[in-house]
This record gives C-alpha cells, sequence and structure tokens, in this order.
C-alpha cells in the first residue's frame, strides 16, 4: 500500500517536472532537410522537398532545412528559432552557411509566423531585407491561399538562388565531379531561370500578381529544377541525383554557427 | 653538484605542484571562461555597433516623408550620439557601474527608436518605401541580433560567476582578485510590471 502511495507521489512528481519543462515547445531531432510536425506536406510533397535539399546540399554543401511546426507559443517565433538553430548547426563549421525556413501554422500574429534564420556566413547574400522580401513576397502570396508546398518551394528556391550569388567552398566530393561538368558547355538554362527567380523577389510591389497564379504549382517543378542545376552549376537538373533514397540516416548538422540574423514575417 | 643538482630537481617538483594545484583550483578554467566572456561581450558591442551604423540612414529616410516629426528624429539622434560616445573599454566588464551605465545609454537609444517607429505607423508613404522596408528588416534584425548576444553573454558570464563563488575555485578567485561579472537585467522593470493604460482615440 505505502508502495503504491509512493509510486504515485514519483509519477506526480515526474508528470510535474515534464510540466514545468514542457513550457517550451522541444526542439525536434535532426533527421532531414525538411521536418514537418504540422502536417502541412503530403508524404510525396515531403519526399520531393527533401530529394531536393538533399541534392543541394551534395553539389553546393550549403544547408538549407524545412522546418514546420504548429506553435512556439509562449516564445516568439525568433526564440524559438535560435533555439532550434543552436541544437541543429546547420551549415558547415567555419562557413556557417546554413539557412533555416520556419513556419509556425497556428502562431498568432504578434509572435509571427514566418522566420528565416541566416547563418552567420550567408548573411552577405542573404541580408535580413532580402530574407524579410522571400518571406513577404514570394512565400506568403502562397500561403494565403493555402498552397504550402508552392510557397515553401517557391521560398527555397529563392534562398538557393541567392546563395548560389556567393562561391562557397565546394564539398569534398564534389571537386572532381566539377571538372567533368564544366566541360558539358554554358549552363544558360539554369542562369535564366535563377534570373526569373531573382526578378520575382525583387520585383516592388507587385504582390498581387504573384498571388493570382503567376508561381502556381506549374512553376514550383521549374524551380525545383533550377535549386538544383544552379548549385552544380553544370545543368544537371532534375531529380536524378544521387544522396536521396538513403533517407534519413546519417544526417547532422555540420556545425555552423548563427547569431539571430534573418527576418520574420506572416502571411 | 648534487646539492645543486637536488635543488633544481626540487624546485621542479614544487613548481609542477603549484601548477597542479592551481588548475585544480580552477586557475585555467577561469582563463578559459574570462575569454569565453570577452568573446561574448565583443558580440555584443559589435551588434550594438551594427544597430548605430544604421540609424543615419534611417533617420534621413524618415525625414524624407514625416520631416515635421522633428522632435521623435532627434530624440533618436541624441540617443546615438551617447550611446556612440560612451567609451566602451574591456574594463566595463569588471566595473559594474560603467556596465550599467553602457546598458541606460543602450537602452535609451532603444526607447527613442522604438518611440520612432511608433510615429512611422502614420506614414502609410514612408511605410510602402522600398529603402525604408528594407532599412526597417535590418533593424528589425540587428535588434534580434542584439537580444541573441546579450542572451549569450548572460550564460557566459552565469558560467563565470558561478566559478567564482562556489568551493574551493573561490579561493582561487579570492587569491587573484577575481570578482563576479556584471550582467544585464531588465532594464524598465516597473514599465514592465505595470500594465499601459490604452486610450481610444477621441
Amino acid at each position: 500500500m505505502t508502495l503504491l502511495r509512493l509510486f504515485w507521489t514519483a509519477v506526480l512528481a515526474l508528470a510535474l517536472a515534464g510540466a514545468a519543462q514542457a513550457q517550451f515547445v522541444p526542439v525536434p531531432a535532426l533527421t532531414g532537410h525538411v521536418t514537418d510536425q504540422a502536417g502541412m506536406l503530403t508524404p510525396d510533397q515531403h519526399a520531393k522537398l527533401e530529394a531536393v535539399l538533399t541534392d543541394y546540399e551534395a553539389k553546393s554543401g550549403s544547408q538549407i532545412a524545412v522546418l514546420l511546426v504548429k506553435t512556439t507559443e509562449p516564445e516568439a517565433i525568433e526564440q524559438y528559432g535560435i533555439r532550434v538553430v543552436d541544437q541543429w548547426k546547420l551549415g558547415r563549421k567555419g562557413i556557417d552557411d546554413g539557412v533555416l525556413l520556419l513556419v509556425a501554422r497556428d502562431n498568432p500574429s504578434a509572435l509571427r509566423r514566418l522566420r528565416i534564420e541566416a547563418g552567420r556566413g550567408v548573411q552577405g547574400v542573404l541580408t535580413d531585407a532580402q530574407s524579410k522580401r522571400i518571406l513577404q513576397d514570394v512565400i506568403a502570396p502562397h500561403f494565403r491561399q493555402e498552397a504550402y508546398y508552392d510557397g515553401l518551394v517557391a521560398g527555397v528556391g529563392a534562398i538557393a538562388t541567392l546563395l548560389n550569388k556567393e562561391l562557397f567552398p565546394a564539398p569534398p566530393q564534389q571537386a572532381q565531379r566539377q571538372v567533368q561538368q564544366d566541360e558539358g558547355g554554358l549552363p544558360l538554362l539554369p542562369l535564366i531561370i535563377g534570373a526569373f527567380v531573382l526578378m520575382s523577389i525583387f520585383r516592388p510591389r507587385r504582390r498581387s500578381r504573384l498571388s493570382r497564379g503567376g508561381w502556381g504549382s506549374g512553376a514550383t517543378g521549374f524551380i525545383l529544377g533550377s535549386i538544383l542545376s544552379n548549385a552544380g552549376r553544370g545543368g544537371v537538373g532534375g531529380f536524378g541525383g544521387g544522396g536521396f533514397g538513403g533517407g534519413g540516416g546519417g544526417f547532422g548538422g555540420g556545425g555552423g554557427g548563427f547569431d539571430g540574423g534573418g527576418a520574420s514575417g506572416d502571411w | 653538484m648534487t646539492l645543486n643538482g637536488f635543488a633544481r630537481a626540487s624546485q621542479m617538483l614544487l613548481a609542477f605542484a603549484m601548477a597542479a594545484l592551481l588548475s585544480g583550483c580552477g586557475y585555467n578554467q577561469f582563463q578559459t571562461k574570462d575569454e569565453a566572456v570577452k568573446a561574448a561581450w565583443g558580440e555584443v558591442v559589435n551588434q550594438y555597433q551594427r544597430r548605430a551604423d544604421l540609424i543615419p540612414n534611417l533617420v534621413n529616410t524618415v525625414k524624407g516623408y514625416a520631416s515635421h516629426e522633428r522632435e521623435t528624429l532627434e530624440a533618436v539622434t541624441r540617443a546615438r550620439a551617447a550611446a556612440t560616445s560612451f567609451q566602451i573599454t574591456p574594463e566595463v566588464l569588471n566595473n559594474p557601474q560603467a556596465f550599467q551605465k553602457f546598458q541606460q545609454v543602450q537602452g535609451e537609444l532603444s526607447g527613442a527608436l522604438s518611440r520612432l517607429m511608433v510615429v512611422v505607423e502614420k506614414y502609410p508613404d514612408l511605410k510602402a518605401d522600398a529603402s525604408f522596408r528594407d532599412l526597417q528588416s535590418q533593424l528589425e534584425g540587428t535588434e534580434n541580433r542584439i537580444t541573441v548576444a546579450r542572451q549569450r553573454y548572460i550564460v557566459s558570464v552565469q558560467e563565470y560567476n558561478v566559478h567564482v563563488r562556489s568551493f574551493p575555485t573561490n579561493l582561487t578567485a579570492m587569491m587573484f582578485g577575481y570578482d563576479v561579472k556584471p550582467s544585464f537585467t531588465v532594464e524598465n522593470e516597473k514599465a514592465i510590471s505595470t500594465a499601459p493604460t490604452v486610450e481610444f482615440g477621441k
């Protein structure tokens, strides 16, 4: 009897301790480039986005991760975001070329629902102002129509296009492959597509057209292709590349540093 | 000769013992933690400087649209001047008064800036201006960087201070005169604890 009571006291104490810790939304374990805790993506979309980001990392070395959560309450999205990147350490150590795109679907507007955390190393090309534009002008129009996948693809595409403007050191196994690829002529098409994406970011104040379907679902495959081919700078394109298929095993942050730079937004 | 050698050996032994004693008392850890605090502080200063650098552009842009908000604009400029003229020496870290002062001038600048941002809400043209939007998002990002840098400084100081105060390393601290370092506090506790009054327009 007393034993039972002791047991229940222990359970209660544990539960209380748990409740005290559960005040803040825990940071999920990093298992892939895309973490969807809010159920915003279908398995198919999830796999596609994951494949593209995995390939992007294999080709450019930079890590872009997407995290979708329901809410970050009671913290603001910035506070949650810095906790996530401190734990995940996206990007390579010393180069700090990691980017996190964070969505908190059900956040009240005071705490913001969109955030880009830019690693220290990418802030030269992905400035706060540009992060803000990507959130407001590229992602938000899609999200307003609940086209979450399209918005994420367009956002990731815009981020990747900006990162491609700076020549980060190539990943080790890439060095040889790139030499072969460079012989294959000028990468004109990816450049044009890249410019197209950039134009959409910097087109001043024409959100209405964007949201009317200028970047509808037809464009997403296009953008995805351009992310990849631009990253390789050789024009392979498509989803063919390696990296995906093995799945989550062995993926982790590279030790990149963050300082809270980036932007927050809403839709 | 042998005596000399013996003396040297015992001297070395003593030195080793001292070294072992010192590292046992956390002397080396003090150095590591002290450097960590300094690095975190460097980041704080760096980010505040970044904010100060943004302000002239911001003030000029706002001036173009809202020139008759002179008072608010001048308050920002004045606060910036006060913040940048405050000399930040490494001694700030070991001097609670100077630290307080640093926090105060930066806090005043934060206040002046947030008042400016409230005023700006009245000017839709300004809010739509592309360069203003960019500056605003840069300022937002920098404010967040400041928050992060301050938080990391607080953590590193906490580690240092725990080391200063806990046994047996506090003996080492006493011996070498290491003192607890000042940390950031919430500036206006009073303002936070009293709920703001909301007045609806007449």
